[in-house]
């Protein structure tokens, strides 16, 4: 995979930044792909199962591709005595799926974080990167259905 | 350029404060909390407008590291006329060009306003949450341009990394150190003075220094509000350290969570290397070192130190048993030096002052300030800096502000997950490593949540130990299968199944986790627990002998019912109710049915008339 | 040379050698599940551990002697800490007659945690047998904290396992569990009497301990009769 060269190539085929490269992967296509996982074993040569202890043990990596929106409810202590599990039921109840799962559609993922650093809006939404303070129950729903209206559009773009 | 001697260092800030000073300036707190409300929309429009009135040469505009009073942003402050406005929306920026910027007019609305007097402060020193702090390691956020080294060393920045080149020698920059008293701001306060001597004496020529900004803490922002607000703070204590140690490399693990953080330091790093700061024989001394950054991957144990040298070594984050301690064996096995951000940061200002000014601040055995990131049921969020020893209630009440009415303050956790919650009771505790340690509780790296009558602390027990199992590397068994146990019985007693050996049982597998856990991790695992019992008995004993949660938090044990009296009938809790558990006619008192209802609380948030109610 | 004292012993070693080691050498058996002399130590399990002077409890397989140490094997605090240990590992892996033999050892006749009967407990001798021994590196621990297992890359049929049997035969654990008469309860303990634990430790010398029914054995009652009624009764109430 040509792009997981180049990412390679930036820091070195070397074991101590076998970490950067599976982010830089992450970032690129938002998921591990297991063929990038492969060739990252291969070329740095550590074995499969080291890697593959690395890809489940952190939280910044996911092997399963990511919804088109991704959700993510914090739950830092802040957010949680100002509601956040309620607003991580009321997502499940929603979208129909469990934290760290994905929509059958692909259209959301949703995932909980524990403690972005904005304290002071607590209980606070990420929605594809966007900060949402202080939500509520309420607000949520309509930021969903805004979100599930304007697919048509991006259907049509694509 | 490439700065080689202190004398350059100091013409050429002299030169930039000639040229920046007096000249008038728009900050925009560009921190996180501030950013999410919208603070980036106000710096642009204030570009727009600037340069639409044709002021945009004469005033500059530019983002600041994290001001601290969160719950007030988006804060802007102006310079030279000294008024600090708060709340500032993008709709606001023009009255502040052509009122405060054109003609020198205070726009009230924007001003603090003190809740009980009614009078407005237009300085930050009129305002109380600013007023009781001491700010020194946050001295600069909120003024400078973190993205520019020139605004640094306008105020003086390097010139302590300067002294110390140019007219101490190691020895006497670990023993300045560890006069001044400063000890670890991550959470267990080690004397760093004594790190670096042990670090120094250990044998071998190569060293490494490292930065733990892993911040795993939720609630905690104080090493994030440095790092994007003064990045240079911690890359001149870095290489004061390292020339103390003899180390010629250094590292600064940032978590993935903070890209800002990332971004803001690569560019200090880039700046600093351009200056001379960095790289080969700095202050044309025989002294060369580096930094490289190494972003976290997102896991809260690794900002244990060896499970930190881990993640360095491209490995999963597992601790393992000290000794050795990384001083002696640490990343790669070479001696290394890990210390906290906010340690880091004090290091310059303890040199340019001198050890007995720092120690000076402080109490007998905690010298200096410290940040904490002050959150939770308080009036006043945010950041703050305070000399230690400071007492709880000080800071919960005149900084705080206290609980907004009518709610009344509980608790409040330090320390985070490896914390403990301290009762109200003890809130004329000062605030110390010692003191805290003896009340059961940790300094930690400065999470301070304020707790009040509707937090259950059976509840808060059970979300820490959630976040521990999760967070748990998993390779020791007391504390993998432990916390998950503990995190069951907690589950029981939340959900009124549990019996009193239940609890008894609880207590006993939280000692046994804390005295045979393998890292710090495990070890202060069973803190909020323990803590808890300690402090919060009755409530425990509520939810197992009488089935009731009295914070009225615990979703099993409680019901939410309409208030008669005060319900108007208006049907507006009728349509979001997601299972359709409430029924009604308009103008009618409505009911929730009981067998439906989930227990969601939405009707609760909706409600204008507060006729919804939780027993 | 480091001296030391171990249950007030002391003894001269040589710098490296672990508190495990120097326990065996003075001829003192403390347990371990995840140790293995031919493999890396782990300091997993936490079963070895040891409390030095200054309170500390800490896993003897992995901590280096220390000139001036003083530790102390079977103190009050390290037997409750490891009959709490070995209760946890009866709840996760009843089946074991390793675990069962451990728990009759240490007198632990009740799980009060919810049992889950599953066949690993995570010591990690698999893993470190397949890497350090036979190179295969073929498995490993996905995962953290209570997610935590082992298994292949991708749960997939590994294509560098070799067969050769070294992840069963170090497996503490996997062993088919005598079909004895308390087959189905969760403590049996049959084959093993319940018995004070100083006798096989220190022989027919003094204890060690220095102080006579600390560690709360040698004035216990007498362990019942594993053949009486009434014990039976008890076990079919765990």
């Amino acid at each position: 995979m040509r792009e997981v060269e180049a990412i390679i190539e930036r820091y070195g085929a070397e074991r101590r930044h076998v970490i950067a490269i599976l982010q830089d992967i992450q970032a690129q296509f938002h998921y591990l792909p297991r063929e990038a996982l492969l060739e990252v074993a291969a070329r740095v040569r550590i074995p499969m199962i080291d890697l593959y202890s690395i890809a489940t043990f952190y939280n910044g990596f996911s092997l399963i591709p990511r919804g088109e929106h991704v959700i993510r409810v914090c739950l830092g202590t802040a957010c949680h005595l100002k509601g956040g599990t309620r607003l991580v039921e009321a997502l499940e109840r929603e979208l129909g799926v469990r934290q760290g799962e994905m929509t059958s559609d692909g259209q959301f993922s949703f995932e909980t974080v524990r403690c972005v650093g904005a304290c002071a809006l607590a209980p606070l939404v990420l929605i594809d990167g966007r900060y949402y303070p202080k939500m509520t129950q309420r607000k949520l729903t309509q930021v969903l259905a805004r979100l599930r209206r304007a697919r048509p559009a991006a259907e049509i773009a694509r | 350029m490439k700065i080689r001697t202190l004398e350059q260092l100091r013409a050429l800030a002299e030169e930039l404060r000639a040229a920046r000073d007096h000249r008038p300036c728009v900050r925009v707190c560009g921190g996180t909390g501030c950013r999410a409300r919208g603070s980036e929309e106000v710096l642009a429009r204030f570009k727009t407008l600037l340069q639409e009135t044709g002021l945009a040469e004469a005033v500059d505009v530019k983002f600041t590291g994290c001001h601290g009073l969160c719950e007030r942003g988006p804060l802007v402050s102006l310079a030279p006329q000294e008024v600090f406005y708060q709340g500032v929306e993008a709709d606001d920026v023009r009255a502040i060009v052509t009122e405060t910027l054109a003609r020198g007019t205070v726009i009230e609305r924007l001003l603090a306003q003190d809740p009980v007097t009614g009078k407005h402060a237009r300085r930050e020193q009129e305002i109380p949450f600013y007023r009781r702090q001491h700010r020194l390691v946050l001295r600069f956020n909120g003024i400078l341009d973190p993205t520019d080294i020139r605004e640094y060393i306008a105020v003086g920045g390097y010139q302590a990394l300067g002294t110390a080149l140019t007219h101490l020698t190691p020895e006497e920059v670990i023993e300045i150190i560890e006069r001044s008293g400063l000890r670890g701001r991550g959470g267990a306060g080690f004397p760093t003075g004594k790190k670096w001597r042990m670090a120094r004496a250990a044998p071998g020529s190569r060293k490494y220094v490292i930065c733990n900004g892993d911040e795993g803490d939720p609630g905690a922002f104080m090493d994030r509000s440095v790092l994007e607000g003064n990045p240079h703070s911690v890359i001149e204590g870095m290489i004061i350290g390292a020339y103390a140690i003899g180390a010629a490399q250094g590292i600064i693990y940032v978590r993935e969570e903070y890209p800002l953080a990332v971004r803001t330091l690569e560019i200090a790093l880039a700046q600093a290397r351009d200056y001379g700061f960095l790289g080969e024989e700095i202050f044309d001394s025989a002294f060369s070192f580096d930094i490289e950054i190494v972003r976290g991957a997102g896991a809260f144990v690794a900002g244990e130190e060896t499970a930190l040298i881990a993640a360095v070594e491209g490995r999963v984050s597992e601790p393992r048993q000290r000794p050795p301690y990384p001083v002696h064996r640490g990343v790669w096995g070479y001696p290394t030096v890990i210390n906290n951000v906010e340690t880091w940061a004090n290091v310059p200002l303890i040199i340019e002052r001198g050890p007995e000014w720092f120690a000076s601040l402080g109490t007998a055995t905690s010298k200096g300030t410290k940040i904490f990131s002050l959150v939770g049921k308080v009036m006043n969020t945010g950041l703050v800096e305070i000399p230690m020893g400071m007492t709880l209630r000080e800071l919960i009440e005149e900084i705080g502000g206290g609980a907004p009415p009518p709610r009344e303050i509980k608790a409040v956790q330090i320390g985070g997950p490896s914390g403990g919650c301290l009762p109200k009771a003890l809130f004329d505790l000062p605030i110390d490593y010692e003191s805290l340690t003896e009340a059961g509780a940790m300094m930690g790296s400065g999470g301070l949540i304020v707790m009040d009558d509707r937090t259950c602390m059976v509840d808060v027990a059970r979300y820490f130990m959630d976040f521990l199992r999760d967070e748990s590397c998993g390779k020791c068994l007391p504390c993998r299968e432990g916390t998950n146990r503990m995190y069951e019985l907690l589950t029981a007693i939340c959900e009124g199944r549990a019996t009193e050996s239940d609890l008894e049982l609880l207590e006993e597998l939280a000692h046994v986790v804390k005295e045979t856990s393998l890292c710090g991790l495990g070890q202060t695992a069973p803190n909020p627990v323990l803590t808890t019992l300690r402090y919060f008995r009755p409530e425990y004993e509520a939810h197992i002998r009488e089935r009731r949660c009295p914070a009225g938090v615990c979703k099993a044990l409680i019901r939410y019912v309409i208030n008669a009296e005060r319900c108007t009938g208006c049907l507006a809790c009728l349509q979001p109710c997601p299972q359709q558990a409430i029924s009604g006619q308009l103008k009618q008192p409505h009911v929730i049915s009981e067998e439906r209802c989930i227990k969601c609380g939405i009707c609760y948030e909706v409600c204008q008339f507060g006729a919804v109610e939780i027993v | 040379m480091t001296r030391l004292s171990i249950n007030g012993i002391e003894v001269d070693l040589e710098q490296g050698t672990t508190l495990l080691e120097a326990a065996q050498h003075l001829g003192i058996e403390i347990p371990t599940l995840c140790f293995h002399p031919g493999l890396s130590a782990y300091g997993a399990c936490r079963l070895c551990v040891v409390e030095l002077g200054d309170g500390r409890l800490v896993s003897a397989c992995t901590y280096p002697v220390q000139e001036g140490l003083r530790v102390r094997t079977h103190s009050p605090r390290v037997l409750r800490a490891r009959r709490m240990l070995i209760e946890l590992l009866l709840s996760i892996c009843p089946s074991s007659k390793r675990i069962q033999d451990l728990a009759a050892e240490h007198q632990v006749e009740r799980v009060r945690f919810s049992v889950r009967d599953e066949r690993c407990i995570l010591c990690g001798l698999c893993v470190r047998m397949c890497a350090e021994q036979m190179m295969a590196h073929a498995i490993g621990f996905v995962n953290r904290g209570y997610r935590r297992r082992i298994t292949t890359p991708f749960d997939l049929t590994s294509d560098v396992c070799r067969r050769c049997g070294g992840c069963l035969y170090i497996c503490p654990v996997c062993e088919l569990r005598c079909q004895g008469p308390e087959a189905p309860s969760v403590v049996c303990g049959s084959c093993v009497t319940p018995a004070p634990t100083c006798p096989p430790v220190y022989g027919d010398l003094a204890c060690y301990m220095g102080a006579a029914g600390e560690c709360g054995t040698c004035v216990r009652e007498p362990p019942p009769d594993p053949r009486s009624s009434d014990l039976r009764r008890r076990r079919e109430s765990v």
